[in-house]
């Protein structure tokens, strides 16, 4: 039993954040406003001293992920030790900083899969969300090398206001990329994403003729490609059990070591997170303060608390929890049980074409 | 591609493709799958079965073999088989 009086259970994935620096520019980007410098990043022996002790922790998939992964000059050494852990090595990409010729020595280094991130199935549109010009044409590029060596392709295509309208149009792009699973994903709102909230929220129609297309496409395209989607949070009745509850199916590491239990962790003040330089994940995972702090069912209040689904969705996302209502102990107001269900029907409602707010720190 | 088909042809050879992996995790308590984004936890029956995808061995050939491993009614095998493997191909976890 761990501080708590939850269990710890075995982590199943890490989503090791190489770096946060990019040459895109997202605006639904899901990394901190506050950027860790390339000056603090992990250096290769601590990635892949983490990685043993992730595997030795139960651990079998790791996202080697961002920023833009490709950043790293060392991401072939990167991927080698995660391989040699043991581990599922997945790589998150935006295709840009990452050649064919890597993608090749990425394969020889024992990479496992690849997802790619496509902002558009129109390539104008694309790079204007991107704010890179020629990003999409290297997206091509890239998959073609990974579908080349036979390394199976995601494409992750994330959906807001000005894109979800064309989702049959990306599934279409997906299939002639060669990707065999194609992930819908709406844009989070925490980070960047929460910055460029109204410029990104989708309207109540654009997301329910969304759900008819996906559904649509699934029957059309079974056995061909895999679509992932989900319900968006705003448009929800029932909240996402976030990161399969906290501290209990995966962990995140950022750029400079810090162990968080998901990637907006730090958005909520007041947690005490440990490094991966001063401690051994195993040690981090069952007795960090801020694993601990939301782990199992005791910190909750009503209605989670005596709710019969307190441990399918495990309250809700913590971090929307506290973004829309102070209070990260709050039932996610996603859910139709919250006090503050009103507050995210009436965020939803607020949409506008406003210019994005381009993330910052551009890859050096 | 996109017919579903009930049947798998005696003389197919099912592989895992490159991507997904079986293997043995004490941690997370025995066989599991890996797959992109996916885990699935593989009882003891599904592993004797998914252990016999090479891409090498007829589906006529791993029936047989399974038939007389756990002294099985063929056709059970065939049934159970069959159900998993499809589901496995339909969500692109093998290739028969």
């Amino acid at each position: 039993m761990a501080g708590n009086g939850a269990v710890a259970h075995s982590p199943l994935g890490l989503l090791a954040e190489l770096t946060h620096r990019c040459p895109l520019g997202c605006p639904y980007c899901s990394n901190p406003l506050a950027l860790d410098a390339r000056e603090s990043e992990l250096d290769t022996q601590t990635w892949a001293r983490v990685f043993a002790e992730a595997a030795a922790l139960g651990v079998l998939h790791v996202h080697l992920s961002g920023g833009e992964p490709g950043a790293r000059r060392d991401l072939v050494a990167i991927t080698q030790a995660a391989h040699a852990a043991g581990l599922y090595t997945n790589l998150i990409t935006s295709a840009v900083g990452v050649t064919a010729r890597r993608m090749q020595l990425l394969a020889e280094a024992g990479l496992d899969h690849v997802q790619i991130s496509i902002q558009d199935s129109d390539a104008a549109s694309a790079d204007h969300i991107a704010g890179y010009d020629g990003a999409f044409l290297r997206k091509r590029t890239l998959a073609a090398a990974v579908v080349s060596l036979k390394i199976p392709l995601t494409v992750n295509a994330v959906v807001h206001r000005a894109n979800i309208d064309r989702i049959a149009d990306m599934v279409a792009l997906a299939l002639n990329l060669g990707a065999s699973r194609i992930e819908i994903a709406h844009a989070q709102y925490y980070g960047w994403a929460l910055k460029n909230r109204t410029a990104l929220m989708p309207s109540a129609g654009q997301v329910r003729r969304a759900a008819a297309a996906v559904e649509e496409l699934r029957r059309r395209h079974r056995g061909e490609i895999v679509i992932d989607a989900v319900v968006p949070d705003y448009y929800a009745r029932l909240p996402k059990p976030c990161v399969g509850g906290w501290g209990r199916r995966s962990l995140n590491v950022t750029p400079a070591g810090k162990v968080l239990p998901c990637h907006a962790a730090e958005s909520i003040p007041g947690l005490e997170f440990w490094s991966v330089r001063e401690r051994a994940l195993a040690d981090i995972w069952a007795n960090s303060p801020a694993f601990n702090a939301f782990r199992g069912t005791a910190w909750m209040q009503e209605p989670c608390r005596s709710c019969a689904r307190r441990e399918i969705d495990f309250g809700g996302c913590r971090c929307q929890a506290f973004a829309i209502t102070g209070d990260a102990r709050a039932t996610d107001p996603v859910c139709h049980l919250a006090p503050r269900h009103d507050a995210v029907a009436a965020l939803a409602a607020a949409q506008n074409d406003t210019p994005y707010a381009y993330r910052g720190i551009k890859a050096g | 591609m996109n017919e579903t088909k009930s049947v798998i042809a005696d003389d197919a050879r099912p592989r895992l493709p490159r991507g997904v992996r079986l293997m043995r995790n004490e941690a997370q308590g025995g066989w599991v799958v890996l797959a992109p984004e996916r885990v699935f936890k593989a009882d003891a029956i599904a592993a004797e079965i998914i252990k016999r995808c090479t891409g090498e061995t007829t589906f006529a050939a791993i029936v047989d073999d399974l038939a007389g491993a756990f002294s099985a009614p063929r056709d059970r095998i065939v049934a159970d088989a069959t159900a998993l493997l499809r589901g496995l191909a339909d969500k692109r976890l093998l290739e028969l």
